[in-house]
């Protein structure tokens, strides 16, 4: 098992950060932390890092105890937000920094730099300053400059948050396929959940300073632990007391399915393929969200004013909508 | 730059040109022509009034105790100031906005003030360290010690305040990104943080030189003016001055101007060049 976490506690003051918790991140796989801002996954990634020192609680990196080992001597790398480029240095300097600190020959390093620039596409932007590179460069920079130094572990915060949607997709794909080359140990931290369910082998959901659920992106999406998971890993809506998703949502004009809620279309809206219908049920208050897809929409001959007749879809995956209160009352 | 510029909102000519006039017209008035009256009454024999000052042994001896005054002062503070500016942005500790506020104190308070207060600290007799030290067979106060201290006292601040705006724009990711890839702490000051605040450090010893280069009331309460041994050439300007020896007065006062104005041109000189 590559890193191990056992009752680790932050705060800041006040604020609790993380509160005991306990994970183990296997060897060669790509795991995302996944949940929404403050929720303390970020701490938690700088913890593994030794950017920052757990309260409590103890870090094992490869079997090594690292709880209270500086950064330098933890062998990870690290990748952050906003690139933390060394502005003052070349393209080909920033990468091999690592090395030059550990004293490597300079043919080693110089081969290696090259090797690392390859395999990040900037082998014609080597003697570029940083800010002469565009932020999706920048980011496969400092993505080249971590692997530089062979970590243990691969440690990515948010990396391409900062970025625009089309190159972030384009980098979200670049990830998956290197490393599926390199097989280093990867951690990255992101509150896109589309992100993670598409890169990661592995999800760990974290919310509150808390594990809320562990598993692949497929278990995580089909069996949601709770209606917290279930809310975070994609659109939800309430149907008959349970959370369910709005495009597992059966729609009819008839009434056929025994069991099914009629309600009225009070809005509609096309996105693309999409069609958003707002239905407004006879018997209760709440408003349930339906996806259909366009052709669907068009054959049914929905619009505003319709009455439907609403029913889970066969395979849906449902979750009760008070599970959390009720576990925490 | 360039986008404020572009975004910049244009005034209507007249104002412009007023608000030009108005800026150089102040400049002028206040800094350029009196400091250029200096340099007149300097050359109105040609190089005679230097070559006279120059032969004056009281004045050289003075000169050279500036120098060795101001230089001593620039590196204690340039090794104080990066380190008090670490201290100040990096890490968070018990009274940092008390420590940040004593740091300014030095350029609210008269120089003469600051004198006395090294005086009644650091004398010989009632001082704190001022026995230990004497006993010990070193003068502080009357001797050179005392007018570097005066002078560190006065000039503290500016590398400090050129520094710490630097060191919070480029935050601590560099820093960070560094320790993770290997680096220690001195390797990471020397790589990363000391190129990013390079120009920030000459600023401020430029600032602190010229400063210290021009101390007069701290340096004349702690030196005690003796002429020949602890004057300085802010002191032999006046003395001189008061003596009716203007000529030298002049001279010294033009070598001072122009210690610091040389000191600014060689800085705006090699500033350009960096952030192209």
């Amino acid at each position: 098992m590559s890193i191990e976490i056992k009752g680790v506690n932050k705060n800041f003051g006040d604020f609790v950060a993380l509160q005991d918790v306990d994970l183990t991140i296997p060897t060669g796989q790509l795991t995302a932390l996944l949940g929404p801002s403050g929720g303390g996954k970020s701490t938690l990634l700088r913890i593994i890092a030794g950017l920052e020192t757990a309260d409590t609680g103890s870090v094992l990196i490869e079997g090594d105890e690292a709880t209270h080992l500086p950064p330098q001597k933890r062998n990870v790398g690290f990748v952050f937000q906003h690139y933390a480029a060394f502005k003052h240095m070349t393209v080909a300097k920033n990468v091999a920094f690592g090395l030059e600190i550990r004293k490597r020959p300079k043919a080693e390093v110089k081969r290696r730099v090259q090797e690392l620039l390859e395999l990040v596409h900037l082998t014609q932007f080597s003697h570029r300053l940083p800010a002469q590179l565009s932020g999706g460069q920048r980011q496969r920079m400092a993505l080249a400059r971590a692997l530089a130094v062979e970590p243990t572990v691969l440690l990515l915060d948010e990396p391409f948050g900062a970025l625009d949607a089309k190159v972030r997709k384009e980098l979200r794909d670049w990830l998956r396929r290197l490393h599926d080359e390199v097989h280093v140990t990867t951690v990255f931290v992101t509150h896109d959940q589309e992100e993670a369910l598409e890169v990661a082998d592995e999800i760990v959901v974290i919310n509150d300073g808390r594990i809320e659920q562990i598993g692949s992106p497929d278990e995580l999406y089909d069996a949601p632990a709770n209606d917290f998971v279930m809310g975070f890993l994609g659109p939800v809506t309430t149907l008959q007391g349970e959370l369910i998703r709005p495009h597992d949502i059966d729609v009819s004009t008839e009434e056929g399915v025994l069991g099914a809620v009629r309600g009225e279309v009070v809005r509609l809206l096309r996105v693309g393929f999409e069609v958003r219908l707002t239905v407004q049920p006879a018997d209760t208050h709440d408003e349930v969200s339906v996806v259909l897809t366009r052709s669907h929409a068009r054959a049914l001959g929905v619009d505003v004013g319709s009455t439907v007749w609403l029913a889970p879809n066969r395979g849906a995956n449902r979750v009760p909508a008070m599970s959390r209160a009720a576990a925490a009352g | 730059m360039a986008e404020t510029r572009a975004g910049r909102v244009r005034e209507p000519v007249p104002v412009r040109w007023g608000l030009r006039l108005l800026g150089i017209g102040y400049v002028f008035l206040l800094v350029l022509w009196p400091v250029s009256l200096v340099a007149k009454y300097t050359f109105e024999d040609g190089f005679t009034a230097l070559q006279e000052t120059f032969a004056d042994s009281d004045v050289t001896h003075a000169l050279q105790l500036t120098l060795v005054v101001a230089i001593s002062a620039v590196v204690i503070n340039l090794l104080f100031g990066v380190g008090i500016s670490l201290l100040l942005v990096r890490y968070e500790f018990p009274g940092k906005r008390v420590l940040s506020a004593l740091i300014d104190v030095p350029l609210s308070v008269s120089p003469v003030v600051v004198g006395l207060a090294l005086v009644l600290a650091y004398n010989p007799r009632t001082g704190l360290f001022g026995p230990g030290l004497a006993s010990a067979g070193f003068d502080v106060i009357f001797a050179t010690p005392g007018m570097i201290l005066a002078t560190v006292f006065v000039a503290l601040p500016l590398v400090i305040r050129e520094v710490v705006p630097v060191l919070n724009e480029i935050g601590d990711e560099q820093e960070q990104a560094s320790r993770s890839l290997g680096a220690n702490a001195v390797q990471t000051f020397r790589r990363i943080t000391l190129p990013s605040i390079k120009w920030a450090v000459v600023y401020g010893v430029v600032l602190s030189l010229a400063r210290s280069l021009g101390e007069f009331g701290a340096v004349k309460v702690v030196s005690g003016n003796v002429v020949g041994q602890t004057q300085t050439a802010t002191l032999v300007v006046e003395s001189k001055y008061q003596g009716f020896d203007q000529a030298t007065a002049y001279s010294t006062a033009f070598l001072l101007a122009l210690a610091s104005v040389l000191c600014i041109v060689v800085v705006s000189l090699l500033r350009p060049k960096e952030t192209s």
